[in-house]
């Protein structure tokens, strides 16, 4: 029986290791694990992103439909996104409905991408008020080792920049798919960054052993113009509003070096 | 050493008590030398020590209280015990029974079923392990008649007052026998319904007013009136 | 389409006549349902928002239970009634992520320590919602748990500000919330100047975020006086009554 309670002395370890500015792993207190994308991996999606954050492992498929838009949005496309824990990523998740945590997942990510405006929606209509594209972001935690979120962001950020949107015409009224394929019209880029309160300490990018031991977690997420688009706080401790203006600040900063893995400087 | 309220004045969880050498009491904490409020209650400076007097709370069991408890699961140790708290109550066979208690012989709901209520001690309780109980000692087993009153446990010191003062007082104005239990059960047991109900009221005044002062007076003139108008 | 909203005028004021730092008015009532272990009752502006503490009581299913604490549970819930278009009465998705911010605003006020193996159950019931019901739902919330004379640390006060037609407002009503730029929901514990729920969604530039929070914090900082008076309120009533009588 595996579990992922870690023991007293660990926890002392990690604690008293970040006191002295210095991580279990080697890395400093603002440093991020390896990481490492890739995009397209799944062929049958309109668009795909793989991202290994140290040994976390997140996958984004993204699947677009034709559906009806919201009625007090009737020229917009639709965007969903959910989050899957797949039983095989760690020993704590288990199948069935969505947990609290997977629906806070799905919902941080998502406020990232709705509130910096990534995806130009209005684009995405196609008979106003009656059919628009509808655009699926499904999160499927692969492997999970810390830091879901900031994972699932940039791997939903990757898998959209390589999203296709196939072409149609309307005849009679009816959509009508024709050959070949659209970019997706993304003009946004929001990167999320995690910072985890440990023994007074911020910390960016929590690995699993991180966050056992924190007292609470804060997601801050940027848009390409360095402004704020999402912030979650996470946990059952607390911050201190002085931790939460450093927290800014650091997050900002590592937000840029984020993006810069995906999107290219022109 | 600063206080920062009035001896008895009403405060609320996270309201700054005292701050330099005191002792943090009942219903309070401590970080560094500062000493909060941690329920909503009554604050009271004696000596260096500080504390809050709740005015509303749970009864968490302590070993050595009687309580009153109703019975509410039978297994093949023994009895489970609704007492009114977070934790229920076991009952052991060993305790009723004189002889060794065999449970394929011996049936535990003859002695007590589901339903009866019990007066009972808790002879033991850690936060590990559910309290123990016994009923082996004068006054205490099955209650068979009489009437049970609920109230906040937060008053059960008021309505036992200052060395039993109130308690013995309601007992000697009412003609009743009231016991109380610490988990805010009180089993009153009285000649006739009519005591009885001028027992319960009493029980209801001192619980809203407990945290008013004059009070003793008050119940006794309140009785005393009660009386009057029935005759 | 039609045309945006104006949401503050050019003096400044907003839909609803405040100033940028004003909050709504707000009624508190504490120990309000007679089955619950605690309850309380929250107006802020059409907000109408009832909670109710059980607990801590046995665990069910028990296997829940923590060796070492008490489980902390709680329930958001909108009534079908309480907005515009008929909300569905299953718990939507939106429910269950603000059940999870709220119980970790509140969580850290509790001494769950003290009550290992129990569990304390929390239902917060908007009954009418106007903008900022999280927020209003950790404060009404945090006078039912004291109400159930739970020990606490503090009082938790919560507060939403943000950004509407370029201002800095406190305590967004529906409009704004829907209509603004920008909302950071804050809930804060005045006395260990601690912060248990914060988000945010909209857009606003790091300095503008430091301005709304601060604002966020001062409006909790408002509304935990009130928060005091309202749980003081009901025995003051009756030490006034009967020590009246007797003069």
């Amino acid at each position: 029986m595996t579990s992922t309670t870690i023991s007293r002395i660990r926890q002392n370890q990690i604690a008293q290791l970040i006191a002295s500015n210095k991580r279990l792993d080697g890395r400093g207190l603002t440093d991020y694990r390896p990481i490492q994308i890739e995009t397209g991996i799944i062929e049958k999606a309109e668009g795909s992103a793989r991202v290994r954050l140290g040994k976390t492992e997140v996958m984004v498929g993204i699947k677009i439909d034709i559906g009806e838009p919201y009625s007090d949005r009737p020229n917009e496309g639709v965007l969903t996104t959910s989050a899957e824990f797949v039983p095989l990523a760690s020993p704590e998740f288990e199948a069935g409905p969505p947990g609290e945590d997977s629906v806070e997942l799905a919902r941080v990510v998502d406020r990232g991408i709705r509130e910096s405006k990534a995806i130009d929606l209005e684009k995405l209509c196609v008979i106003p008020g009656k059919k628009v594209f509808i655009v699926f972001i499904d999160i499927y935690v692969l492997n999970h080792d810390g830091n879901l979120i900031d994972a699932s962001a940039l791997a939903a950020l990757a898998a959209l920049t390589n999203t296709k949107i196939f072409k149609y015409e309307i005849k009679d009224g009816e959509v009508e798919i024709k050959p070949g394929f659209e970019e997706l019209p993304l003009v946004n880029f929001p990167v999320a960054v995690t910072l985890a309160e440990i023994d007074g300490k911020l910390i960016v990018d929590p690995w699993l052993d991180e966050e056992e031991v924190m007292n609470a977690r804060l997601t801050i997420s940027f848009d390409k113009d360095g402004r704020i688009c999402a912030m979650q706080k996470g946990g059952s401790g607390t911050l201190s509003p002085q931790q939460i203006i450093e927290a800014v600040k650091i997050a900002k900063e590592k937000s840029e070096e984020l993006r810069s893995l995906v999107v290219k400087k022109s | 050493m600063p206080v920062f309220f009035e001896n008895r004045e009403i405060v609320t969880p996270g309201d700054l008590l005292a701050e330099g050498g005191f002792d943090a009491g009942r219903n309070t904490y401590k970080i560094d030398s500062k000493i909060y409020a941690c329920k909503l209650g009554l604050v009271e400076y004696k000596g260096r020590t500080v504390s809050v007097v709740a005015l509303n709370t749970f009864y968490v069991p302590s070993v050595g209280d009687l309580v009153i408890g109703k019975i509410v699961e039978i297994n093949l140790h023994g009895w489970i015990v609704d007492i009114n708290s977070p934790y229920s109550a076991t009952l052991r066979a060993s305790e009723v029974f004189n002889k060794p208690y065999k449970p394929q012989k011996d049936e535990l709901s003859e002695f007590l079923s589901i339903g009866d209520l019990i007066q009972a001690k808790v002879i033991a309780y850690d936060r590990t392990r559910d309290p123990l109980l016994t009923i082996r000692e004068p006054g205490l087993g099955k209650i068979t008649h009489g009437q049970i009153v609920k109230v906040s446990p937060a008053k059960i010191p008021r309505i036992i007052g200052r060395k039993g003062s109130m308690i013995s007082m309601l007992k000697k104005e009412t003609h009743c026998n009231i016991t109380v239990g610490q988990n805010g059960l009180i089993h009153i047991y009285g000649r006739n319904p009519e005591d009885e109900r001028i027992a319960v009221l009493a029980i209801k005044k001192i619980e809203l007013e407990a945290h008013t002062s004059g009070l003793t007076d008050r119940i006794t003139e309140m009785i005393s009136k009660e009386r009057g108008s029935d005759k | 389409m039609s045309k945006k909203i104006r949401l503050v005028d050019e003096n400044g004021i907003r839909t609803d006549g405040r100033k940028p730092d004003e909050l709504r008015p707000i009624k508190l009532e504490v120990g309000i349902l007679n089955n619950a272990d605690g309850s309380a009752y929250i107006e802020q502006g059409k907000n109408k928002i009832l909670a109710a503490v059980y607990g801590p009581r046995e665990v069910h299913p028990r296997h829940l239970a923590l060796p070492d604490r008490a489980l902390l549970r709680c329930r958001y819930h909108m009534a079908p009634f309480s907005v515009q278009e008929r909300k569905s009465p299953a718990p939507s998705r939106r429910e269950v992520e603000l059940s999870k911010v709220i119980r970790e605003a509140l969580e850290p006020a509790i001494f769950l320590e003290r009550f290992p193996r129990t569990s304390i159950d929390l239902f917060i019931e908007v009954l009418q919602a106007d903008g900022g019901t999280r927020a209003a739902g950790v404060t009404v919330a945090s006078l039912a748990l004291a109400d159930a004379g739970m020990p606490m640390r503090d009082l938790v006060a919560a507060c939403a500000a943000g950004k509407a037609d370029g201002y800095i407002v406190l305590d967004l009503n529906d409009i704004e919330d829907k209509e603004g730029e920008a909302d950071v929901p804050v809930a804060y514990m005045p006395s260990l100047n601690a912060v248990g729920l914060l988000q945010m969604d909209g857009q606003l530039t790091p300095e503008e975020f430091e301005q709304a929070f601060n604002l966020a914090i001062e409006g909790c900082k408002r509304i935990y006086e009130l928060q005091k008076q309202a749980l003081k309120a009901k025995y003051l009533a009756i030490k006034e009554a009967v020590e009246e009588a007797v003069e």
